[in-house]
């Protein structure tokens, strides 16, 4: 009963004018980083980050949450019409989707993708609703030895689950740990790598370097090839699904959708793990599965479902413990301290109006986002011929407005333009960027948690074995790791990820 | 002739200047919050900001330059012209970072232009809801019995809650184990889970759980007891003499402007603090403004001299530096 009184609050706060505006304008702006190549959810939320200054909490996290699915759906858009991912939890998308679309069938698939996607959405948000609260509550007794298990846990699973070479995932981890360190020690106010340049005493700014190394490091590397982006499909008819593609995708749907609920929980997890999973899956166990790069439609179905349940459930961490899964929650984090707002268990208590509200307005935005992208499809199709060097300095220049306006600070455009260059270099050399923001974000509170738990503990690191709670974030913790390097998981595992 | 016109040029010169006063302000004026937007002292400006432009006749605009405990934002003050147009609000982050910061490239003491103060937000000594001690006088006892044995939190270096952990350990003349936290938000947090004994901290932080029994409140650490909080007792009535520890705030000019233009700024925020919205909203974060009399360029100077001097010795002996 309590449920629907929470329920009833929440529908009040997003149904609000104010609030279904903000909700629209994020899924609007999330399908449009979406479609678009080479500007993702992170680069977006980041600049959008100091706008939210002025905005009310509710409003402001619903709409930068609006932006990240929207964009899971927007990414399937330029994935399956001109075999390029808007977003990397599209890639897999474009493998089936574009063979459809070559066949004549954009228009099932495009279908197939938003429905496919509402219906996970949907699921997910129920999900969030049911495991949510009670999580909290747990989370109430979490102590910092807990809470340094769990990120131990968190830091292990995005090494384990991260695509390409471990050897790389867990250097950006350390890398990312590194850029954390800098600034003062929360204990004694020391000063760390600041080279008595007061402007690092409170450590790199995040959102700067979120930007740099997402936002500009991605638009140095497509400046490098020009694509041509020819539309081939400029008119897309036949939205209808037939009956035949309407049962096949039944199962994909539903296996994709439990699928990424699951991965989108764990650290390091979210969208894009969620959809190359769940195309691995559908590949080994549909009976149509000769088809299958073919242009099968389970291929669209299963990773669209995917990435958007595991976009939905990589909240449930970030609302009830304060952590993040993956950079998106991170500044989604960021934005609640702006706010003046503490992440962690006392957000469903003491702020029931924004978590309520917040998760509502996830399923409306939903509902938004299929009326968006299958009536408008011709408009974003549009939008894909806008030239980069028209859209590349106006987005530079915005990154560079939004690095200046967090501290009004001159010195955070200088970082941004540095960890731009840091961005681009990784790139070239293949190293997987999200790995280094999420140590960067976990590193300090993984200090700050081990510290004051060996501090109340008087010295004794048993406290972490000696609490049952942390004991087993840390065995799991463990068992993961040697999972990971056990020689015959290595292998299928990078078997999976070649795929 | 030619010194003739070096005279005219000066007189012209002086008198532009002179027509500069009393014009003044001729454009929008500047105040630097050195903290983010939203936090308690942003809010403070913002509410002050309001009545001044509609008593000075020109926007009073609110830049936030956060970073390095209202260091950044203060040296940029300091070094400013001196012409009226760029103000700082600060709170008593003012008085300890003379001592807190060591290389510090401005001094608090000297390169400011007092205006006046604007508000006392008073602080309450609280505990985890289960914590042993029923009374000020209990708590007391435990700490100095049990010593390292309490744990006491605090919102991180150079924090309010910070300093008055600091001011109360030296009162008492016992160390605890300090635990630090990164903002005031996760201390409260690990008090209501019960993870720390103890927590020293704004009103505008506290009387809310204070109000639904989350946590246990001892004590005030203002002069006297507090409207709002009518129940608790002051520290010096509970026997530790003359602690009072507030998280003051005050409004200066770069050293060197004018002193019409500090008289009209401070008239301005005299004004401010006796408007009515501004009282209601101060009194909804558990403060109330300063007298007028504090609210003077005078009187801010020698409180910030005090405050310097009160806090020098207390961080000195705890041997704490935020650099």
């Amino acid at each position: 009963m309590e449920l629907l009184g929470d329920l009833g609050l929440g529908f009040a706060t997003a149904l609000s004018p104010y609030n279904l505006l903000y909700c629209f304008i994020g899924v609007l702006l999330g399908t449009a980083v979406g479609v678009l190549p080479g500007l993702g959810p992170v680069a977006t939320i980041a600049m959008l980050l100091p706008i939210t200054f002025g905005l009310p909490p509710v409003s402001a996290l619903i709409m930068l949450a609006g932006i990240y699915y929207g964009a899971q759906y927007g990414g399937s858009t330029t994935a399956i019409l001109i075999n390029l991912p808007g977003e990397s939890s599209s890639v897999v998308t474009a493998i089936d989707g574009y063979q459809m679309a070559k066949q004549g069938r954009a228009g099932p698939a495009l279908a197939t993708a938003a429905l496919g996607s509402f219906f996970a959405g949907t699921v997910a948000t129920f999900l969030l609703v049911l495991a949510a609260p009670p999580l909290a509550e747990v989370a109430l007794k979490f102590g910092p030895a807990e809470y340094f298990s769990l990120m131990v846990l968190g830091l292990v699973a995005s090494v384990a689950l991260a695509s390409g070479s471990l050897l790389k995932a867990f250097t950006m981890i350390v890398l990312g740990l590194l850029l954390g360190l800098v600034g003062s020690d929360v204990e004694t106010g020391t000063q760390r790598f600041t080279f008595d340049m007061p402007e690092l005493a409170d450590g790199l700014n995040f959102v700067a370097l979120s930007m740099g190394v997402f936002g500009l490091g991605e638009i140095l590397r497509n400046l490098e090839h020009e694509h041509s982006r020819s539309v081939m499909v400029k008119h897309v008819s036949g939205l209808m699904l037939s009956k035949a593609d309407f049962k096949r995708i039944i199962g994909p749907v539903l296996r994709g959708t439990g699928l990424g609920s699951v991965l989108g929980i764990l650290p390091g997890g979210g969208a894009m793990l969620a959809s190359f999973a769940a195309y691995t899956m559908e590949k080994k166990i549909s009976p149509n599965r000769a088809q299958f790069g073919k242009g099968a439609i389970e291929g669209v179905a299963a990773p669209e479902s995917a990435n958007n349940a595991g976009a939905q459930t990589s909240f449930i961490p970030m609302l009830t413990l304060g952590i993040p899964s993956n950079p998106v929650m991170a500044l989604m984090i960021g934005a609640m301290i702006i706010q003046g707002i503490t992440p962690g268990p006392n957000v469903v208590t003491d702020e029931p109006e924004l978590f309520w509200g917040m998760i509502v307005s996830m399923w409306i935005g939903n509902l938004m986002l299929v009326l968006l992208n299958l009536p408008l499809i011709g408009l974003w199709v549009r939008m894909l011929t806008i030239p980069y060097h028209l859209l590349f300095p106006a987005i530079i220049a915005f990154c560079c407005i939004g690095a200046f306006s967090v501290n009004n600070s001159v010195f955070d455009v200088f970082i941004m333009a540095v960890f731009g260059v840091v961005g681009y270099t990784l790139i070239k050399l293949d190293f997987e960027p999200a790995p280094l923001l999420l140590g960067f974000v976990l590193g300090p509170m993984l200090e700050e948690n081990l510290r004051r738990a060996m501090l109340l503990s008087r010295g004794s690191p048993m406290v972490f074995i000696t609490h049952p709670l942390s004991l087993g974030l840390l065995l799991v913790a463990a068992a993961l790791l040697l999972i990971v390097v056990l020689p015959s998981v290595r292998s299928k595992r990078e078997e999976a990820f070649s795929e | 002739m030619r010194r003739l016109t070096l005279i005219a040029a000066a007189l012209a010169l002086f008198s532009g200047t002179a027509a500069a006063q009393s014009d003044y302000p001729t454009r929008p004026i500047t105040v630097i919050v050195p903290f983010t937007a939203g936090g308690p002292t942003d809010t403070v400006a913002r509410l002050v900001a309001e009545p001044m432009t509609r008593a000075l006749g020109q926007q009073v605009i609110i830049e936030n330059v956060g970073g390095a405990g209202g260091t950044l934002g203060a040296r940029r003050v300091a070094t400013a012209d001196p012409d009226g147009y760029t103000l700082l609000l600060h709170h008593i982050g003012q008085a300890t970072s003379a001592s807190l910061y060591r290389k510090l490239s401005y001094s608090p003491a000297k390169d400011f232009a007092g205006i006046g103060l604007i508000t006392d937000v008073p602080m309450t000594i609280i505990s985890r809801a289960d914590f042993p001690a029923t009374s000020i006088k209990e708590l007391i006892e435990t700490i100095k019995t049990k010593k390292q044995d309490i744990t006491l939190a605090n919102a991180g270096v150079g924090a309010v809650s910070h300093l008055c952990g600091m001011l109360l350990q030296s009162a008492l003349g016992v160390q605890v184990t300090t635990v630090p936290y990164k903002g005031t938000g996760p201390a409260m947090t690990d008090i209501l889970g019960s993870q720390v004994d103890i927590l020293c901290d704004q009103t505008t932080n506290t009387t809310g759980h204070i109000g639904t029994g989350k946590v246990k409140a001892f004590a005030v650490t203002t002069k006297e007891r507090l409207k709002t909080l009518p129940n608790l007792p002051t520290m010096d009535e509970s026997g530790v003499k003359g602690f009072e520890v507030v998280a003051w705030h005050g409004l200066y000019a770069p050293k060197g402007t004018p002193k019409p233009i500090v008289d009209k700024l401070a008239a301005a925020l005299q004004g401010a603090l006796k408007d009515e919205k501004v009282i209601a909203r101060l009194a909804d974060l558990g403060a109330e403004p300063v007298s007028q009399e504090a609210a003077t360029p005078a009187a801010l100077d020698k409180y910030l001299a005090d405050e310097i001097a009160k806090w020098k010795p207390v961080i000195e002996s705890a041997g704490v530096y935020a650099d």
